[in-house]
C-alpha cells in the first residue's frame, strides 16, 4: 500500500523549546558534535490503491489546512513512499 | 442548567449587587468539545453574572437562539495535533466562525484551550506554542486590562490590573511583527502580563480581540475566579466575573 509522507516543521524564524530542551540534554549523554535541534512532524497517509495527482493534490491540501499550522510550521516535504 | 447550586451565593450577590444576579433573559452557550475541561466552571460563571447558561455539544449543528459563546479551555482532543486544532473544524465551529464574522457580530470568547481553537480557527491572528520553559504552569496572574472597550471588557477600567488564575502548557502567544505591530496600533492586545511573563508571550501579550472587539481570546482563566472563597487570593478572587457582567451589559444594552 502506498503511502504519502508530510514533514512539518517549525518556521526558521521561530523559537522550537522542544528542540532547545533536546539540544540541551544530548550533551548529557556524551553527544556534543550538535549545535542546535528542531523537533518536527512526519505524517504518513495511506492510499488505498495507485496516488494520482488528485489525491496527491488532496494530502498537500490537507498538510496546508488540517496538518501544519501556517503561522508556526511549514510544510517542507510532500512526497509518495511505495511500501 | 439555571437552578446551580451556587457555592457562596451570598457572597457573590454581596459584592456584586442583586441587580446583576437576577437573570435577564440573556443566553449564553458554553461549548464542549471531547477532553474540554472547564465548561463546567464557566456555565458557573454564566448563572452567577446573571445570565442563562445553554450547553453546547462541539457536533451540533446549530447555536440555537444564544446571545454569546464562551469556548473553555481544557485538552480538547488531548490537544493531538496541535492544541485546539482538531476542534477547529468542529460541525458548530463552523456556524460560531459565521456568527461571529456576521453582521450580528455575535461575542465569542476563547479561554486558554479556547484561545487556541479561536486561533486556529482564524478568527483571532497568531498562534500559541509551547511555554517557554517548557513546564505546565499554574499560578495567580496579574493581568492588565489594556482595553476596555470589547464585548468581553466593558465592566474593567481601562489600565485595572486583576488576578485570575493561569494554567496552561502551551501559551507562549506568537504572531510576525507585522501583525503585532498591528495589534498593537489598533488596540487589539487586551491584556497584558504584569509582573513576571510566565510563558515567554510576544510582547507580555495574554489576550487579543478581533477587530470589532467582538471575538476575545486569553491564556488565563477568569471563570476561576468569580466565586470569593473560592479564586485567588490575592485581590477580590472573583475579579474574572467582569468578562460576564461586561458581556451581559452589552448584551442587554444592545436590546434596549
Amino acid at each position: 500500500m502506498p503511502r504519502i509522507v508530510v514533514d512539518v516543521m517549525p518556521k526558521p524564524e521561530i523559537l522550537d523549546p522542544q528542540g532547545k530542551a533536546i539540544v540541551g540534554a544530548l550533551p548529557r549523554l556524551g553527544f556534543t558534535a550538535f549545535s542546535a535541534v528542531r523537533q518536527g512532524k512526519r505524517f504518513e497517509l495511506t492510499v488505498d490503491g495507485e496516488v494520482t495527482e488528485e489525491i496527491l493534490a488532496q494530502a498537500r491540501n490537507a498538510a496546508e489546512t488540517l496538518l501544519s499550522n501556517p503561522v508556526i510550521e511549514d510544510v517542507v516535504n510532500v512526497e509518495v513512499v511505495e511500501a | 442548567m439555571t437552578e446551580l447550586p451556587l457555592i457562596g451565593e451570598a457572597v457573590a450577590v454581596a459584592a456584586h449587587g442583586s441587580d446583576i444576579r437576577q437573570l435577564t433573559g440573556a443566553k449564553i452557550g458554553v461549548v464542549t468539545f471531547p477532553g474540554t475541561l472547564d465548561d463546567r466552571d464557566a456555565v458557573r460563571a454564566v448563572r452567577l453574572a446573571g445570565a442563562t447558561p445553554v450547553a453546547l455539544w462541539h457536533a451540533d449543528t446549530t447555536l440555537g437562539d444564544v446571545d454569546a459563546v464562551v469556548i473553555p479551555g481544557g485538552f480538547s482532543y488531548g490537544d493531538y495535533l496541535r492544541a485546539g486544532a482538531i476542534s477547529r473544524f468542529a460541525p458548530l465551529m463552523s456556524k460560531i466562525i459565521d456568527a461571529a464574522n456576521s453582521d450580528a457580530r455575535l461575542p465569542v470568547l476563547g479561554i486558554c484551550n479556547g484561545f487556541q481553537i479561536l486561533t486556529e480557527s482564524h478568527l483571532l491572528p497568531g498562534s500559541m506554542i509551547k511555554n517557554d520553559h517548557l513546564k505546565f504552569m499554574c499560578r495567580d496572574q496579574v493581568l492588565r486590562v489594556e482595553n476596555n472597550t470589547t464585548a468581553w471588557t466593558g465592566d474593567y477600567a481601562a489600565g485595572q490590573e486583576i488576578t485570575v488564575p493561569l494554567k496552561n502548557q502551551d501559551g507562549q502567544y506568537i504572531a510576525d511583527e507585522k501583525t503585532l505591530d498591528a495589534l498593537e496600533a489598533e488596540g487589539r492586545v487586551v491584556f497584558r502580563y504584569v509582573g513576571w511573563n510566565p510563558n515567554g508571550s510576544r510582547r507580555d501579550i495574554a489576550g487579543i480581540a478581533n477587530a470589532a472587539g467582538n471575538v476575545v481570546g486569553l491564556m488565563p482563566h477568569p471563570e476561576h475566579a468569580v466565586e470569593a472563597g473560592f479564586g485567588p487570593e490575592d485581590g477580590s478572587g472573583t475579579e474574572g466575573l467582569g468578562f460576564f457582567t461586561s458581556v451581559l451589559n452589552k448584551i442587554v444594552g444592545d436590546n434596549k
